[in-house]
């Protein structure tokens, strides 16, 4: 800073000293209001990890869990659901699960820990609607008769094949999420959470 | 004021958008008007500060009271643990919400600050005699500012929905119940029920957030432009404008900014040195900021045994309470009501009572000064009887209080005019 | 004139003179100690949680006074599935008004609610948890010094033993329970002190922060004092 003889070097200095010493007292008074802003311990109470019992879901079939207020699909593939998955990547976005929309865990073909259970965040990644189960194939799915079994979007169309991949030419630009979750046994699964206990 | 000059831009690109500013809005001329060429008398005492900190207090209530609505529900029904919603709400945001604590304590102790600010700032118009000629309508506006102050203080200590916040509204809106004729029926309306219930907290909950936000900011600007139209008084009482220099400013008179804006600053730290004091070491500010009976949710069937007001109303509640004889035709409980009612009208009315020559304690004789010190003991007395619960030795007191309260009002055209008054200096005294 | 103004001053003191006294004993300070704290949660959920909720308090905040979520989960949660949720209880207002007269109030808050002029709301809490007394013409046949005619009975008598009214007022301890008069005493202080906590979680914080605030606060004040000081030289 200049300090020619027009001004009041002192005087200057002493305002300079405790415009920023009020300027970080305000900034501390402000932290508490703008961090009110962030989920409450209720909130984090009901987005708390979910386990889910999954010894009853036989295989063909799915089931919905609620985690911070969003569905959770769980899918039990059949052999034939897997097999039919490897078929399919030439019509996907992306086929490998390239983008980040899964942890390390679940980033393979498909598209989870285990390659049976199927678990994604049923959310359509285009504008949000929960894409509507279409799990039977051929032309009784009532979309092509090729259609292999997936998910579809009643909002604007969007296909999802049964490891929650996203068609090609879709509104939707990405594949369905992977929460993290983790097995606690082998009927028991943790959404929400990678490690056991924590 | 003077066709203000327009700002002029140095070059700089700051300067050039000041000028485009104020070539389209009065930016200058406010900013002179109101800082930095409203000349202020130099010899502001102690009792001065507490204009801008009724201002900082009001600040601090709106933005934590914005912040406090985002998490509190005005719901007086009970939720599935059998705890009214609106109760439960205050707790969610005392223990669940991030620093909602701090939000909270701040805007409970800044209700508390609120009254001790602005009953300092009454009293420094009653010492220096601020009222009087020509500042009539700043005084009209501040009492003004004080009963919308009231209300918003009343509508909002019903919020917590906890027994004194419950019980407390119940006796005050009953108190319409003694109007003649059409009482009853008022105080059902007010309510919307028959009881105080949860149509009664929406609609004060709504009326809590509109009088703060929308009409006291109004009040307060009239209040300080009707200031700056006429200049501020000072603690000799005297006109700085009667003594100009050759430029036409007064020699008593310092620009607004710097001088005072670097003064009520440090008026500012100090305050909220002890306003932290409360807010960090004793929110509940000993049972009289946060009261005890009021962390029981309400119940509707259950009085607690002592139910007072908040500290703030006690002395108009003695006022109230003290008035226990029927005459004419008019019962103790409607005479009770029209002299608490009286007891705040009658300060408007205060700058066509005083007929002292003077205006400030410095030059008035001892008949004001005994008087003044008797009004304030017994306010303070009444106010203190408020707290309690009433005997037959406390209402006595607080019936000769009341009848000394009135008589400083009522008797104060007779004293000041006998008062021997001290002529005032030429030039303020520093 | 002068009368009067000696009527003013003594006001205060007829003001207080008036009016009955309840005597308390004082609560001991629990606030730092993490251990009573913690055996003080353990009393209160075996023994209050029963009949009362403390629907406010989230078991995960008993992670603050030094307790771990496994062991919050194994030895204290038990009306709850998350360790985020409220310790809230099964029994229904509606049939607690039933069995017992008046529903059981939520204790979260009663360590703030019980506070007067004789004392904290600890003091009441502590003075009243020992102060129950045999009293046969009481349904539950108890009865209780700081809270005449007390709906509930005496849930930790197995522990403090029998107290009867002896003639000059003062309470008799006529059968011993499990625990020493002081060993009783301390229980109940680690018991107190658990539920000024829980009224508060923040307390402890809330003070630590504040002196910060204030020294921060009283620096500031130095630089505007000496700001204000350099302005105000030119002003004579």
């Amino acid at each position: 800073m200049s300090c020619d003889h027009s001004v009041d070097c002192g005087r200057r200095r002493l305002l300079v000293a405790t415009s920023v010493a009020g300027g970080v007292a305000g900034i501390a008074a402000a932290i508490p209001f703008v961090a009110s802003f962030a989920p409450s311990e209720r909130a984090k109470s009901a987005g708390a990890p979910v386990e889910v019992d999954i010894s009853k879901l036989a295989p063909g079939e799915m089931m919905t869990v609620e985690w911070r207020g969003k569905p959770v699909w769980i899918i039990h593939r059949t052999k034939e659901m897997l097999e039919g998955l490897e078929k399919l990547a030439d019509k996907l976005a992306d086929p490998d699960s390239k983008r980040p929309q899964q942890p390390d865990y679940a980033k393979n073909p498909y598209r989870s820990i285990k390659p049976e259970y199927m678990v994604a965040i049923g959310i359509c990644t285009h504008l949000g609607c929960s894409p509507t189960e279409k799990f039977k194939a051929g032309a009784e799915s009532g979309i092509d008769p090729s259609w292999p079994g997936g998910f579809l979007c009643p909002c604007h169309g969007s296909m999802f094949d049964l490891a929650g991949r996203v068609y090609k030419n879709m509104p939707a630009p990405d594949n369905l999420e992977v929460p993290p979750h983790v097995y606690l046994s082998d009927a028991k699964i943790l959404i929400g959470e990678d490690k056991k206990g924590a | 004021m003077a066709a203000a000059e327009k700002y002029k831009s140095d070059g700089t690109r700051m300067g050039n958008l000041l000028e485009w500013l104020d070539a389209r809005f009065p930016l200058m001329a406010l900013w002179n008007d109101h800082l930095a060429k409203y000349y202020a008398p130099k010899n502001f005492n102690f009792w001065y500060f507490f204009g801008s900190l009724a201002l900082l207090v009001l600040v601090i209530q709106i933005v934590t009271g914005v912040f406090l609505v985002m998490h509190y529900k005005p719901d007086a029904s009970l939720n599935a643990n059998g705890v009214p919603v609106a109760f439960a709400s205050v707790e969610y945001i005392m223990r669940d919400v991030p620093w909602g604590w701090l939000i909270r304590y701040m805007h409970s102790t800044g209700a508390s600050a609120f009254f001790i600010v602005v009953y300092l700032h009454m009293f420094r118009a009653l010492l220096y005699g601020s009222y009087q000629k020509p500042r009539e309508l700043i005084w009209i506006v501040g009492v003004l500012i004080f009963l919308v102050l009231m209300a918003t203080a009343f509508f909002g200590y019903l919020l917590p929905w906890g027994q004194m916040s419950y019980w407390g509204a119940q006796v005050i809106v009953n108190l319409f119940s003694a109007i003649p004729f059409i009482g009853p029926d008022l105080a059902v309306w007010i309510r919307g029920d028959y009881v105080v219930g949860d149509a009664t907290l929406n609609r004060f909950f709504s009326l809590h957030y509109l009088l703060p936000v929308l009409i006291l900011p109004a009040l307060v600007m009239i209040h300080l432009i009707a200031l700056h139209e006429v200049g501020s008084n000072n603690p000799d009482g005297i006109e700085i404008k009667k003594k100009k220099d050759e430029n036409g400013k007064p020699l008593d008179g310092i620009p607004f900014h710097p001088y005072y804006t670097v003064k009520d600053i440090v008026g500012v730290i100090a305050f909220l040195f002890f306003f932290a004091i409360v807010v960090f070491f004793m929110p509940e500010g000993g049972g009289y900021f946060l009261e005890a009976n009021n962390f029981y949710p309400a119940d509707p069937l259950k009085t607690p045994p002592h139910i007072a007001p908040v500290w703030y109303f006690t002395p108009f509640y003695s006022i109230l309470r003290a008035n226990t004889i029927n005459f004419f035709w008019i019962d103790a409980k409607l005479w009770g009501v029209i002299f608490m009612g009286l007891g705040v009208v009658i300060f408007f009315f205060l700058p066509w009572l005083d007929k002292s020559p003077v205006k400030s304690i410095r030059y008035r004789g001892p008949l004001y000064k005994t008087a003044l010190t008797i009004f304030v003991i017994s306010f303070i007395i009444l106010g203190y009887l408020g707290i309690l619960p009433p005997t037959p030795g406390r209402t006595l007191v607080s019936q000769i209080c009341t009848i000394l309260y009135f008589a400083f009002f009522l008797l104060m055209p007779i004293y000041t005019s006998l008062d021997k008054c001290k002529p005032e200096p030429e030039r303020v005294t520093g | 004139m002068k009368k009067l103004i000696i009527g003013l001053l003594m006001a205060p003191l007829m003001a207080f003179a008036a009016g009955e006294a309840l005597h308390l004993d004082k609560a001991p300070d629990r606030s730092r100690d993490f251990a009573a704290l913690q055996n003080g949660a353990k009393v209160f959920v075996n023994y209050c949680l029963n009949c009362h909720g403390a629907s406010f308090f989230r078991y995960n905040k008993l992670k603050d006074i030094g307790l771990t979520e496994q062991q919050i989960k194994d030895n204290l949660m038990f009306t709850a599935e998350k360790i985020g949720e409220p310790m809230t209880i099964a029994m229904r207002a509606q049939e607690a008004k039933q069995w017992f007269g008046a529903a059981p109030p939520d204790l979260t808050v009663i360590a703030r609610a019980r506070a007067s002029e004789f004392g904290s709301g600890a003091d009441w809490l502590y003075t009243y948890l020992r102060g129950f007394y045999r009293d046969d013409s009481r349904p539950t046949g108890w009865n209780n010094t700081v809270f005449a005619n007390v709906g509930m009975p005496h849930v930790l008598w197995e522990l403090q033993g029998e107290q009867i009214m002896g003639p000059d007022h003062k309470l008799v301890l006529a059968k011993p329970g499990l625990l020493s008069p002081a060993d009783y005493d301390a229980l109940v202080a680690d018991l107190v002190g658990f539920m000024v906590y829980m009224a508060e979680p923040t307390a402890t914080f809330r003070k630590e922060l504040g002196v910060v605030v204030l020294i921060y606060l009283a620096v500031l004040f130095v630089f505007a004092y000496a700001l204000k000081r350099e302005y105000w030289k030119d002003v004579h």
